[in-house]
């Protein structure tokens, strides 16, 4: 009761100084944007800061959905043989007026343009400013894959590809693909100050940047001339907390209103908390044990099933997971289309699994489980489930030995081919296609990268290769069922779990919706009072 | 001869160590803290038999169970149980040995390391002296975590390598200690009496001159002792420390710190075991240095 | 008076031509230590997805981690002497930017934890001298060993629970309320809003300030009480404070006069320790309170492997706390004479 009435106090100071009352949401952000131009950076927390709030893309997922919609581009068409996307823009998009900048024109073709040319012109000022460092851009091969954009007239944009790509455009509804003012960059540059876009960033999304406090806060406030209408709310901040526990406790104070990634011990406490709702949606993503198959005795699919029968991956979800997740069949999550419920998974069975070994010749093992250091979306505490297959691993005669490194290490050394042990890794989806998934984590063409089975399996790399050139959806969908039967049957990993998002808000926040990669969006959120 | 080498004869050593334990006993915080210490040590040793369960057994059907004042707590987990189902007290009493051994060793490996480097530095004086000051400088010039952390990385977080970052970090004291004791000490007749005697550098520097230097470097190692208990506890609240499942208590608290919420216990216990171990060593500390430190002695 | 002068400068210069070997040592020790690390940016940026051999070599070249070693620690010294410690791999802007913007937060929230520790430390220490033996003495003695002893993180975490989480007054992390945006000018959050004339953000800035500065001064709060409760015992020991009872001075007056001298040595002392001390829990501090500092800065940019943040921040770092110690042995020199000879 305290808190609230301190809340409420300091809030009546703020507005006694301001005649309107103005609408604040507080959002207890994880940590510091690593700049302000989404085309440079991977991690969501910068996202979120620069994609989710000051820019849009030409397409976008609906929220709470992988499904595309559209945004900048109010309609689009794929031509038949594959390789020409052509976008009508919308004419009525302004950019954003600040401080620091006043636009002259709406967006046009031009700003489409320029905001990829950065990316893959060499001439380009941004380009030679990155240094090329587009990650994303170059981890999506967009650069090899988009042979050249044409404007065709001022507000239709024509993008023409070396080879039919299903995913490409759902590609174009990623964070890096924002698309930035021409005008505004331009004139940076003219300026000879370009590395202010990544401070001070202007786009056409519906809150435009006010001001960064460096490792404290982020302010934006409502975009008036935002193409769906202005927000709801006034003024959207985002209080830099790092610490999950701190989190809570300001969420539960009124210090923020939202909070991303709790700590999954607390979802319970926070359930019973009249003041707070949670929202939960399965996450996209999933979490696996991934066996060298290039190492005796793993390259044996029966033992590597067998392994897999013996962990008891219900405990994982108990223990680690505090209930927050389920246990994962496929390599791709649920949600995800193509998801082939008919799988079955093999049961937790140790007196099985231990004649398993037997039948496969293999007696006193010992094996290497890594476990990273770090804590991910889809994997709360790699290290703890290590110490739960480690016991379970030891009921069947295997002795495991828990290794572990620095992150950055970890995912070199987990990337080696020759590398000793099964690694716990997993994957959050980028964009919600399934090849996002099966296409980088288990091809052929990822052995020695990410990749971490190192296996190349025929049948099934053949299947995904041709899944990936189709453009029907139905037609690909069937492909990747039959590629996760093959998976299932070969158990290059063992499928762990696949974590539930939780979002704490507060119970007078209302329009929050789950954005199932991750990400977090603030477009249509409103406060009762 | 023998007479010469130490200042104190040989006959009154009884005495001393009398004396010692008469200062030592007068404090009664010091003796609470001796005790304590000693029956730590104990359970430690005696873990097997003292722990009610095996430190790394998992009961999955006793996740996070409630020390046994709580409704639904019992008396087969006192102290209630961790996130997958180990039984708290049992490790704690585990988590003194790791604890308690990775400081000794830390205290070992520095002292020595800082007597020897110290003896060179106060005995030979000189280029020694300053190559070993300037270097000790550069260590304390960079705050001791952030040092200790950076160790750690490199060599990989473990048991070893944050006992080898603490120990370097804690060598700066020793060597500074023992250096001016030396200094002290060296200009006084009975060493240059030994001198004259024949003796060499080295019987000059360990069996002359250490002996005398000893008291603070006993009250040192004792701050030390609990410093490193502190350290390690803070580079494993960092993700840094010694690495689970082993139960050294900064792992514990560190690992159990999401449920600071949820399930007070985890947290608690580790961290008030590291409080009241470190409070202990320092009560001991104190009365040691009453009775070893004439200067320090109360008037 | 000229020959003081003379022997303070001599004792300045020398203090001065230490610094130098020491220096350098540091810089070398900065540049190997991130070298040293296992891990590296490139790897990190990559993530799960992981990189190309081929774009990583590019990487290399572009970041100059290719170049042999000697050539780049010439190029980092080369640097440090024009002041530029280079750009972090992260945010792309200056090093010497990104450490001076975040550290007046560290220096306000380390100076509130000293004004914190010597306000109730000093008394404290005072009173138990005074009143030694009796309850009041065990008490402070007590209390100041605990501090002493108290895991800081441990510690901070508890009194987020009890005084944020349970009872709900003071805020949980953070400089000041999100409601307050204040222009920096000096860095000091307290002066900002002072010179900003808003009376509700500076009150907000000093209600955020509690807690952790309660942390981070708990352990110099034991040191100042202990250092001068003994400091203090000996001063009442001396004959010249027995002459001046004697003489019927009041205790009060002669515990007053005195006491200040002591004081300030035992003060000085603990600032002169407790900088590293300070740094190091201010680290652990501001990790728990979210605080904008040097010391989560620092972390941040180990786990990120931002190599020129780290070497250039370490290299900051040693200097501050070496330019501290030199202010504190110059003190020293000024309070008690017989150290400069």
């Amino acid at each position: 009761m305290k808190k609230t009435l301190l809340a409420a106090g300091v809030a009546a100071m703020m507005m006694g100084a301001t005649p309107v009352m103005a609408k604040t949401l507080v959002y207890c952000s994880e940590g510091s944007p690593e700049g302000f131009d989404p085309a440079i950076y991977t991690t969501g927390t910068t996202f979120d800061a620069t994609s989710e709030t000051v820019f849009n893309m030409l397409v976008q997922f609906k929220p709470g959905t992988t499904e595309l919609e559209p945004a900048i581009a109010k309609s689009w068409e794929v031509s038949d043989d594959g390789l020409s996307v052509t976008f009508h823009l919308r004419d009525d998009i302004k950019f954003q007026t600040t401080d620091f900048f006043t636009p002259s024109r709406p967006l046009n073709a031009d700003d489409v343009i320029w905001s990829f040319e950065r990316q893959m012109d060499k001439e380009n000022p941004y380009y030679k400013l990155a240094n090329g460092n587009f990650e994303y851009f170059n981890a999506m091969s967009m650069g090899e894959l988009i042979k050249s954009i044409e404007k065709v007239d001022a507000h239709t944009v024509k993008f023409v590809l070396t080879e039919p790509n299903a995913p490409f455009l759902a590609n174009l509804a990623m964070p890096f693909a924002a698309i930035h003012s021409q005008e505004y960059e331009q004139q940076l540059i003219d300026e000879g100050k370009p590395q202010q876009a990544n401070q001070k960033p202007i786009g056409t999304g519906p809150f435009q940047f006010v001001a960064y406090r460096e490792d404290a806060a982020i302010r934006y406030q409502a975009n008036p001339d935002y193409f769906r209408g202005k927000q709801p709310i006034d003024n959207l901040v985002f209080a830099i907390t790092p610490d999950a526990q701190v989190r809570y406790q300001k969420l539960m104070a009124g210090e923020c209103q939202v909070m991303p990634f709790p700590n999954p011990a607390d979802v319970k406490a926070m359930k019973q908390n009249d003041e707070i709702q949670v929202l939960q949606e399965p996450g996209l993503n999933v979490a696996y044990l991934a066996y060298n198959t290039q190492q005796k005795p793993f390259d044996q699919p029966e033992v590597r099933r067998a392994l897999n029968m013996a962990i008891n991956k219900q405990a994982i979800i108990d223990a680690v997971f505090q209930g927050a997740g389920e246990v994962a069949k496929n390599p791709i999550p649920p949600t995800m289309w193509s998801y082939n419920d008919a799988v079955k998974d093999d049961p937790y069975d140790p007196e099985k699994a231990k004649q398993m070994l037997a039948d496969a010749g293999v007696k006193n093992l010992k094996m290497d489980i890594w476990a990273m250091p770090v804590q991910r979306p889809y994997m709360p505490n790699a290290r703890r489930a290590a110490e739960l297959m480690q016991a379970d691993l030891a009921k069947v005669g295997v002795d495991v030995n828990i290794v572990t490194y620095e992150w950055g290490e970890y995912l070199k050394r987990a990337s080696a081919v020759d590398r000793k042990g099964a690694v716990i890794l997993g994957w959050t989806g980028d964009n919600g296609d399934p090849d996002n998934f099966m296409g980088t984590l288990l091809s052929c063409a990822g052995v020695g990268g990410a990749n971490r089975s190192q296996w190349c399996y025929k049948p099934f790399d053949d299947l995904i290769q041709q899944a990936r050139t189709l453009s029907d959806q139905a037609e690909r969908a069937k492909l990747y069922e039959k590629a996760q039967v093959i998976f299932k049957q070969q158990a290059p990993w063992d499928t762990l779990a696949h974590s539930t998002v939780f979002m704490p808000i507060r119970k007078e926040v209302t329009g929050y919706v789950i954005n199932p990669l991750g990400l977090h969006s603030f477009e249509g959120v409103d406060i009762q009072e | 001869m023998a007479a010469i080498s130490t200042p104190a004869a040989p006959g009154t050593f009884r005495h001393q160590l009398g004396g010692f334990w008469k200062d030592f006993s007068a404090s009664r915080g010091a003796l609470v803290g001796l005790i304590f210490i000693a029956l730590i040590f104990l359970v430690a040793l005696l873990a097997p038999w003292v722990a009610p369960h095996d430190p790394a057994l998992q009961d999955r059907s006793a996740l996070l169970v409630p020390p046994v004042w709580h409704a639904e707590g019992s008396w087969r987990y006192i102290l209630g149980t961790d996130a997958v189902g180990r039984d708290i007290l049992s490790r704690l009493i585990y988590g003194a040995r790791y604890s308690l051994s990775i400081s000794a060793m830390v205290v070992l490996i520095s002292m020595c390391g800082g007597i020897f480097l110290g003896l060179l530095a106060g005995y030979f004086r000189g280029w020694v002296e300053t190559v070993i000051t300037r270097v000790m400088d550069v260590v304390l010039a960079f705050p001791s975590l952030l040092l200790a952390l950076g160790l750690v990385a490199i060599l990989s977080p473990g048991l070893t390598s944050a006992m080898i970052a603490i120990a370097l970090v804690q060598l700066p004291y020793f060597v500074r200690l023992t250096r001016a004791a030396v200094i002290g000490e060296k200009s006084r007749e009975y060493v240059t009496a030994s001198r004259l005697a024949g003796a060499g550098h080295m019987r000059l520097m360990f069996n002359t001159l250490l002996p005398n230097c000893m008291a603070p470097l006993i009250v040192q190692a004792t701050l030390s002792f609990s410093t490193a208990i502190l350290d390690i506890a803070a580079l494993g609240f960092l993700g840094m420390g010694v690495q689970p499942p082993t139960p050294e208590w900064g792992a514990m608290l560190a690992n159990a710190r999401e449920f600071m919420g949820s399930a007070y216990w985890a947290v608690t216990f580790p961290g008030l075991v590291i409080l009241l171990t470190v409070l202990m060593i320092n009560l001991m500390g104190d009365g040691l240095r009453d009775a070893l430190d004439p200067k320090m002695k109360r008037s | 008076m000229t020959s003081q002068t003379l022997t303070m400068f001599k004792f300045i210069l020398v203090k001065l031509a230490q610094l130098v070997p020491t220096f350098i040592g540091v810089t070398i020790v900065a540049f190997a230590f991130i070298r040293l690390l296992p891990g590296d940016p490139i790897l990190l940026m990559a993530g799960e997805r992981g990189i190309s051999a081929e774009r990583y070599a590019q990487l290399q070249a572009q970041f100059g981690f290719d170049r042999p070693l000697p050539v780049q620690y010439w190029e980092f010294l080369k640097g440090l002497l024009h002041g530029d410690l280079g750009n972090s791999l992260v945010t792309h802007s200056p090093v010497v930017g990104e450490f001076f913007s975040r550290f007046p937060a560290t220096m306000e929230l380390s100076l509130f934890a000293l004004a914190f520790a010597v306000i109730i430390g000093l008394p404290a220490g005072v009173l138990a001298a005074i009143r030694r033996g009796k309850t009041l003495d065990h008490t402070v003695v007590g209390i100041s060993l605990t501090g002493y002893s108290m895991p800081i993180f441990w510690w901070g975490l508890l009194l987020i629970m009890f005084f944020s989480g349970t009872l709900g007054w003071t805020p949980v992390s953070g400089r000041i309320s999100f409601m307050y945006f204040i222009e920096p000018v000096t860095g000091f959050m307290t002066i900002d809003t002072l010179l900003a004339g808003d009376w509700g953000a500076f009150l907000s800035a000093l209600h955020h300030l509690i807690l952790p500065a309660i942390v981070l001064g708990t352990i110099p709060l034991a040191v100042i009480a202990r250092q001068t409760r003994s400091s203090m015992l000996e001063v009442l020991g001396e004959d010249y404070v027995r002459t001046a009872r004697a003489k019927g001075l009041s205790s009060y007056r002669v515990i007053m006069v005195h006491t200040l001298r002591n004081a300030l040595i035992s003060v000085v002392t603990v600032i002169g320790l407790q900088v590293g001390l300070l740094l190091a829990g201010a680290i652990l501090t501001e990790t728990i309170f979210s605080w904008p500092g040097i010391g989560k800065w620092m972390i941040d940019a180990i786990s990120r492997r931002d190599y020129p943040s780290v070497q250039g921040g370490l290299v900051l770092i040693a200097f501050i706390v070496m330019i501290v110690n030199l202010l504190v042995d110059l003190a020293y020199g000024v309070i008690n004479p017989r150290i400069r000879h």
